[in-house]
């Protein structure tokens, strides 16, 4: 079994965590990874993404193939559409709808977002808000991750709950739990 | 199964490093090379790893180190070769005592870089072993391999990684460390003192050892065939990581033999074998097409050979699963078309940046003279040369702000105007300040002093708390040391020195100085736990 899985995002949205916490729970799992990511230019708010691949065989290419996605999973809309050649027929599409406007000719709401959601497999939630009223400002990246979790499927919810505790224990008993929380609100959402 | 550690490819470098026995790290950061010095820095306290002014000291100090017996390892990425070149290939000469390892970080498609040279090029023409690893296990495998060899071969070793493995992560088994060496500082001063007569018996010498580093290519355990004697249509040889995009093609399922390389000189024997059992060969290599030319040469004009120089493989540009793939003949099946709604998103500097407010200056300021020319350097402010503030005329390498502005005054350009970071400045603008000094050049030269590295993450930089006392050693003139503080409050007085200086016929040096958003952000977070 294989996963080949596209985090996209703009730098600083938290994407890296994501890939982070799904590294952490392949490895227990002993499942095989690579995952590639954006360095440099990435603190600029510009498109950052990741190609993170897993699978139970030996894995070659630390770049996914096009049409070869399994999953795209996106901080924010427009960055999800930006991979959708390297979707498969079969692929999920899991973002964020609230659009993340820093350059001046950010493409018509409307239109984005009919695009997106005439996709034939499309997760669409404004995960900023739900983390935002839960007191969970910080956690929308796990928020979505969590939205992720079905989807992932090498890796169970369950898996994912555990990696997000060893992720964030340096930071607290606290944070862990926020952080589990924003996960379960996504998971939640999609069921 | 033995534990497997995540790693990024630089962090399996890094590793491989210390328990290879290193006893300093020697670099400037670059991407995508810095990682490794930093995961150095954080994880052996044994090992000397403060960073170095440029890249060329960087190899310099290393070479001290393997004079005195001791495991260095030198890092960059790959436009650092060039200011580290005089030392490097004349380390060849010399060769070494302890083992030297330069690791050399290729940008193929030159994601955050100026060119896409390829470093395999200055191993050839040193005439030193190259090793190219194709995963992150590789990567920290062939550490120690790399300080055997170069022991054992009295050579500096060059490492080429590129940026797909530099920055991309996979589970890595590691070993028990290995002590470092003792100090055992050379003593034939032959080796080491290059007049010529010396220097003609060195390099006869490495010319000699070229036979023995091509017998250790032909058995490298990194240098694989997969030769199976049936005759092929075509056959590929791949090179470091393009052995990855080879495979993950199932060229055993289409009937392709492979041949990986990731050793250098060329393995010739297993080239010619390859030749011989299959009617063409395709050669994956990623960068510039060194393997293909030098086959060609090996096998004769009449062989038909694929790759860069065919347009089997994109002559330009990293190589990926997908143009791999179409070079074996692999059809793409692409289910989703290029999105609609679908704008770039390129970089941008921060918000609250310094370099924002001296680049409002410098435009405000510029706008007065219908003439202005504004030469920009390497760094965060060479996004200057975006919008909003299309500020800069020229971005070109390490320093070459201050050199340009000057010889573009020299021709008559006024006013000349330099932008440089603080330590870009250091790197390699010192030596041209100088120039520009001593020829009374009119120039006004900006360093923006954010106390950091901020391009690369935010290293120390290494002139904090020095560039007025640099600048009045060159011999700037005390009154033209100008510092201001880079913020809105402050445009007016900004805008009113920069105008002064532009009129003062001479060198003025202006350092606008206020910390990196981001190494302030990172310090109050650090606080707060």
């Amino acid at each position: 079994m294989k996963k080949d899985i596209i985090l996209a995002g703009v730098g600083g949205q938290g994407i890296l965590t994501i890939a982070t916490i799904i590294g952490d729970a392949a490895t227990h799992a002993g499942l095989n990874l690579k995952q590639a990511e954006v360095h440099g230019m990435s603190q600029r708010g510009g498109d950052v993404q990741s190609n993170l691949r897993l699978s139970t065989d030996l894995i070659y290419s630390d770049l996914i193939k096009q049409g070869a996605a399994d999953l795209i999973i996106s901080m924010e809309p427009m960055e999800a559409l930006r991979y959708l050649p390297y979707l498969n027929q079969e692929g999920w599409v899991v973002t964020s709808s609230h659009p993340f406007k820093n350059i001046p000719n950010y493409p018509e709401e409307e239109a984005l977002m009919q695009e997106l959601n005439s996709l034939p497999q499309v997760a669409a939630l404004p995960i900023e808000d739900v983390a935002k009223e839960n007191n969970l400002p910080k956690s929308a990246n796990v928020v979505l991750l969590g939205m992720a979790a079905k989807y992932i499927e090498i890796l169970t919810p369950e898996q994912l709950r555990e990696s997000i505790a060893r992720v964030f224990a340096s930071k607290g008993e606290k944070i862990v739990e926020a952080n589990q929380l924003a996960f379960d609100l996504g998971l939640n959402a999609v069921k | 199964m033995k534990e497997r550690i995540l790693l990024l490819g630089d962090e399996a470098i890094a590793l491989g490093a210390i328990h290879a026995g290193i006893s300093g790290v020697y670099a400037y950061p670059g991407t995508p090379s810095t990682e490794i010095t930093e995961f150095i820095q954080g994880h052996a306290p044994e090992v000397r790893s403060r960073w170095c002014t440029n890249e060329k000291t960087a190899m310099e100090a290393a070479l001290g180190m393997a004079y005195a017996g001791k495991r260095a390892l030198v890092c960059m990425k790959h436009v650092g070769m060039n200011v580290a070149a005089d030392a490097f290939v004349n380390s060849a000469i010399t060769g070494v005592n302890g083992g030297l390892v330069v690791l050399a970080a290729d940008d193929p498609s030159m994601h955050s870089s100026q060119n896409e040279q390829d470093s395999r090029f200055y191993g050839k023409f040193s005439l030193l072993p190259i090793l190219e690893p194709s995963t992150q296990q590789e990567a920290y495998d062939m550490m120690e391999y790399a300080y055997a060899l170069s022991e054992s071969m009295k050579l500096p070793v060059l490492m080429r990684v590129v940026t797909r493995l530099a920055h991309s992560r996979a589970g890595v088994e590691v070993k028990e460390a290995l002590p470092q060496n003792g100090l055992n500082p050379e003593t034939d001063r032959t080796h080491w003192v290059l007049l010529p007569a010396n220097a003609r018996r060195q390099y006869a010498g490495l010319v000699a050892k070229q036979p023995d580093l091509l017998a250790s290519s032909e058995a490298s355990p990194y240098n694989q065939s997969a030769i199976n004697n049936q005759k092929s249509k075509l056959g590929v040889i791949a090179c470091g990581i393009a052995y990855n995009y080879v495979m993950e093609n199932n060229p055993q399922e289409l009937g392709i033999p492979v041949l990986k390389i990731s050793q250098y000189p060329i393995p010739e024997a297993a080239i010619k074998a390859m030749a011989e059992q299959c009617e063409s060969l395709l050669i994956a290599e990623d960068g510039q097409p060194l393997v293909e030319e030098q086959v060609k040469s090996l096998l004769g004009a009449d062989y038909a050979l694929k790759g860069r120089l065919t347009g089997d493989l994109p002559r330009m540009g990293e190589l990926t699963p997908d143009n791999v793939g179409a070079a074996l003949g692999v059809n793409i099946e692409q289910p989703y078309a290029k999105a609609q709604n679908l704008m770039p998103r390129p970089p941008a500097l921060c918000q609250g940046c310094g370099h924002r407010d001296v680049y409002d200056a410098l435009n405000k300021v510029a706008a007065e003279y219908e003439g202005a020319r504004i030469f920009g350097d390497i760094g965060c402010y060479t996004l200057g040369a975006l919008p909003p503030f299309r500020a800069i005329d020229s971005c070109v390498d390490m320093g070459a702000s201050i050199t340009m502005a000057k010889g573009a005054a020299d021709a008559g350009v006024f006013p000349a105007i330099a932008v440089i970071g603080d330590s870009t400045f250091t790197h390699s603008g010192m030596t041209g300040l100088l120039d520009a000094i001593n020829d009374n050049a009119n120039i006004t030269v900006v360093i923006s002093d954010n106390l950091t590295t901020a391009m690369t993450g935010g290293q120390d930089s290494a002139g904090t708390n020095k560039f007025e006392a640099i600048c009045l050693g060159l011999g700037v003139a005390p009154e033209h040391v100008r510092v201001v503080v880079p913020l809105p409050k402050n445009m007016e007085e900004i805008t009113r020195i920069i105008r002064e200086e532009i009129e003062y016929k001479g060198v003025s040096v202006i350092i606008p100085r206020r910390e990196c958003m981001q190494t302030l952000q990172r310090k109050l977070r650090n606080k707060k736990k």
